[in-house]
């Protein structure tokens, strides 16, 4: 590819390429103010993101995995400042970007980091032709002025998503699931990001088609030098994709580790429970005992520890005690029975009796 | 397959006609369900597999309509069934879950309410026998305090408790046979593992057989005792689901298998196939998985495969299960 590679964020530089402190994104989802006085109900905040502390290596993968409703979408928003922090630190390369007021000073850092969607078929507009939505971010941006350069530029990065030039022609509708997704990475990849948060990239599309997409974006990190934070329920492709996972619930990180050494020894016992209750293809287990509990509701977390109404080593400091965060050389984890070393050895997911 | 089959499907064939001719979206479809048996159909989005549990259950969106073959349920033809005799078969001998609970569940009623009234609606009984069987169902789904859950309304209710709710609601008149289309696909894995484990008890407990339509394989791999697998509106391969999923016949099979990434290693790239599936407007002659298929010879690029047993599966593959010579 022949775009700049210069500025920020780009491959060479300092290790992190994003650190987060404290992060926090809380929702006002109050009861209109007319019921709040005639029915008495309070103001309620939902805590979606609470207190993260996360670095987002350069040139490698991140990806955060949990259950539905945990806050995973909403970090990814917050890191292209598509919503704003109510507290923390959000450092890419030196500057704060959850405090930029200035819409200016944020247009070059917007540059570099670009957003894939779960849908591409929402994400796309079904009137543009398909050169025009991928050369929307090199003009919003105004990269590139001369029409015959841009369409240069839309064949270059058609082709670098094993689509053809001659498709810059045709409409979305044209194309299947895994073409549109291809699409909306090209798009993505038109401004010459470092940066790509992949939000359920491939949850919308068939596993079949899943895999060119899991392989495309392996090759363009290999190729571009890229940095991903992915974002999946799905810890298969978690697995396939990362360098680091972070495990979160109810809007905490739970677990960080590298990734090899997660699906290894796995250490939360939510981890656990994840890696536990997954269907695996290869090693299925059919007689699985389905664990019980609810996934408790964001807007009243459990005190204490978040995990400790479906944890089978909660104790009553893990009622009352919320566990933070401890970094022992082999990741981080949150759990009062690691700290305590009381947490059970791991006989690994899908082994007999494991 | 030891015994009768409860559900027998022949042939078949679902059409929309539109301006430009049929669209045939189901062509040629044929499977048998034994009771207590969980079938599961899996593919490519798009490839049929709705559309035929839609068909089996007299639900085809119209101008959908069945163009061809039959469907016996215990020995009744269903594909020919008028509207008023299709009210004493749905619900009462087949029931339908589906993928977004709400769909199925009326948000003004207690979930009580919606209970008594489908099993009041099937079976003979008063006002309180009612009751008592709908708090029995929504204890056998897994809600805790059933008796008092009886008078909360749907929205109260989490989303993979809502989803067992419509389980109970299809399982009033105990059912012979429930098509669940993608009942977990929107729920977190600990849910969907309570799901699971509920549908495998009821076949085992009762003798309901289930089609559990899904993408996700590793849900067929632990839940189903036999998989279909559809392509293009057509079966490819039918068989065990260790043989589908360890020694599939069909390259199509084969293909979707070895592109399932597993969290049990990280491969430096996921096999794949490439192309996409053709849509039912665009249908290539011969095999419809041929222009990606790299095993085609000369008669898969003219010549429909038809379905070839090759115990314990059945494939339709020239090339994986070529006819066999006629013995005379
Ligand atoms: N704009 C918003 N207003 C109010 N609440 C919100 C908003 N966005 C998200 N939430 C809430 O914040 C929590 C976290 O949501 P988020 O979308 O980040 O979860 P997620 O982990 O991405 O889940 P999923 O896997 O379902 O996509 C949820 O409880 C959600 O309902
Ligand atoms: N109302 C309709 N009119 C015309 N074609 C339709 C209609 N509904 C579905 N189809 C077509 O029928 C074919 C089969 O659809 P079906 O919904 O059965 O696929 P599926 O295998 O269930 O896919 P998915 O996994 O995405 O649910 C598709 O090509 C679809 O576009
Ligand atoms: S802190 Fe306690 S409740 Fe929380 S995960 Fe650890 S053991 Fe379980
Ligand atoms: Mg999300
Ligand atoms: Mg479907």
């Amino acid at each position: 590819m022949t775009a700049p590679r210069d500025g920020i964020g780009a491959p060479g530089g300092e290790a992190v390429l994003v650190r987060l402190r404290g992060v926090t994104k809380h929702f006002d989802v109050s009861p209109p103010l007319l019921a709040r006085l005639l029915e008495g109900r309070r103001r309620q905040v939902l805590k979606a993101v609470d207190g993260l502390d996360l670095d987002v290596a350069r040139g490698r993968t991140t990806a955060l995995v949990g259950e539905s409703g945990c806050g995973k979408s909403t970090v990814a928003r917050l890191l292209v400042t598509l919503y704003r922090p109510t507290a923390g630190d959000m450092i890419f390369e030196g500057v704060d970007i959850g405090r930029l007021r200035d819409r200016r000073a944020l247009a070059p850092l917007r540059r570099r980091m670009q957003m894939i969607f779960q849908d591409p078929f929402a994400s796309l507009n079904p009137r543009w032709r398909v050169g025009r939505i991928i050369a929307e971010p090199i003009r919003a941006h105004g990269l590139l002025d001369d029409p015959a350069a841009i369409r240069r530029r839309v064949a270059e990065l058609l082709e670098h998503v094993g689509l053809r030039a001659a498709d810059a022609e045709r409409f979305p509708h044209e194309f299947s699931g895994g073409q549109r997704q291809r699409i909306s990475i090209a798009r993505g990849l038109a401004s010459s990001p470092h940066f790509l948060v992949c939000d359920e990239p491939t949850s919308a599309l068939d596993v079949s088609v899943q895999a060119q997409i899991l392989n495309l974006l392996r090759d363009l990190q290999r190729d571009l030098g890229l940095t991903y934070l992915v974002i999946s329920h799905d810890l298969a492709v978690v697995r396939f994709m990362a360098d680091t996972i972070g495990v979160m619930y109810l809007g905490r990180l739970c677990e960080v580790a590298p990734a090899d050494l997660l699906f290894a020894r796995p250490r939360h016992p939510y981890t656990r429970l994840l890696m536990e209750t997954v269907p695996d293809l290869r090693r299925p287990d059919r007689d699985r005992q389905p664990l019980a509990g609810e996934v408790p509701s964001p807007l009243d977390p459990p005190p204490g520890c978040a995990f400790h109404t479906r944890c089978p080593l909660a104790d009553d400091r893990c009622r009352q005690e919320r566990p933070g965060l401890r970094d022992d050389g082999a990741g981080q984890v949150a759990c009062h029975a690691v700290e305590e070393g009381r947490l059970p050895a791991w006989r690994g997911a899908g082994m007999p009796g494991g | 397959m030891a015994g009768q089959p409860l559900l027998t499907v022949r042939d078949l064939v679902v059409e929309f006609p539109t301006r430009r001719g049929a669209l045939r979206v189901v062509d040629g479809v044929s499977l048998d369900i034994a009771p207590g048996e969980v079938l599961g159909v899996v593919g490519e989005s798009g490839a049929g597999k709705s559309q035929t549990g839609a068909a089996i259950i007299g639900l085809l969106e119209p101008p959908g309509r069945i163009a061809g073959g039959a469907v016996h349920l215990e020995g009744q033809r269903l594909d020919t069934l008028s509207g008023e005799q299709w009210r004493r078969v749905r619900g009462r001998r087949i029931g339908a879950v589906f993928q977004d609970p709400l769909t199925s569940l009326n948000p003004l009623y207690t979930v009580g309410r919606q209970l008594t009234e489908t099993i009041r609606t099937h079976l003979d009984m008063t006002e309180a026998q009612a009751r008592a069987r709908a708090r029995a169902l929504l204890g056998e789904v897994g809600i805790p305090a059933a008796g008092e859950r009886l008078d909360a309304y749907p929205h109260q209710f989490s989303g993979g408790m809502r989803q067992r709710v419509v389980i109970a609601l299809a399982l009033c008149a105990n059912p012979r046979l429930i098509i669940a289309d993608e009942p977990t696909t929107a729920l977190d894995v600990s849910i969907q593992a309570q799901i699971t484990a509920l549908l495998k008890r009821l076949c085992r407990d009762h003798g309901t057989a289930v089609m559990l339509i899904t993408h996700d394989m590793g849900v067929i791999a632990e839940t189903a005792d036999r998989v279909a697998v559809m392509y293009a509106g057509r079966l490819v391969e039918t068989g065990p689901v260790d043989a589908v999923v360890n020694r599939p016949l069909h390259p199509y099979t084969e293909g979707l298998m070895a592109c399932i990434p597993t969290m049990h290693d990280r491969p430096p790239r996921l096999a794949q196939i490439e192309g996409a599936m053709p849509a039912p407007r665009a249908m290539p002659p011969g095999c419809a998985f041929h222009p990606r298929c790299p095993l085609a010879m000369e008669p898969c690029v003219s010549m429909r495969p038809p379905m070839v047993a090759r115990p314990p599966s059945a494939a339709a593959c020239w090339v994986r299960a070529p006819e066999p010579e006629p013995v005379s």
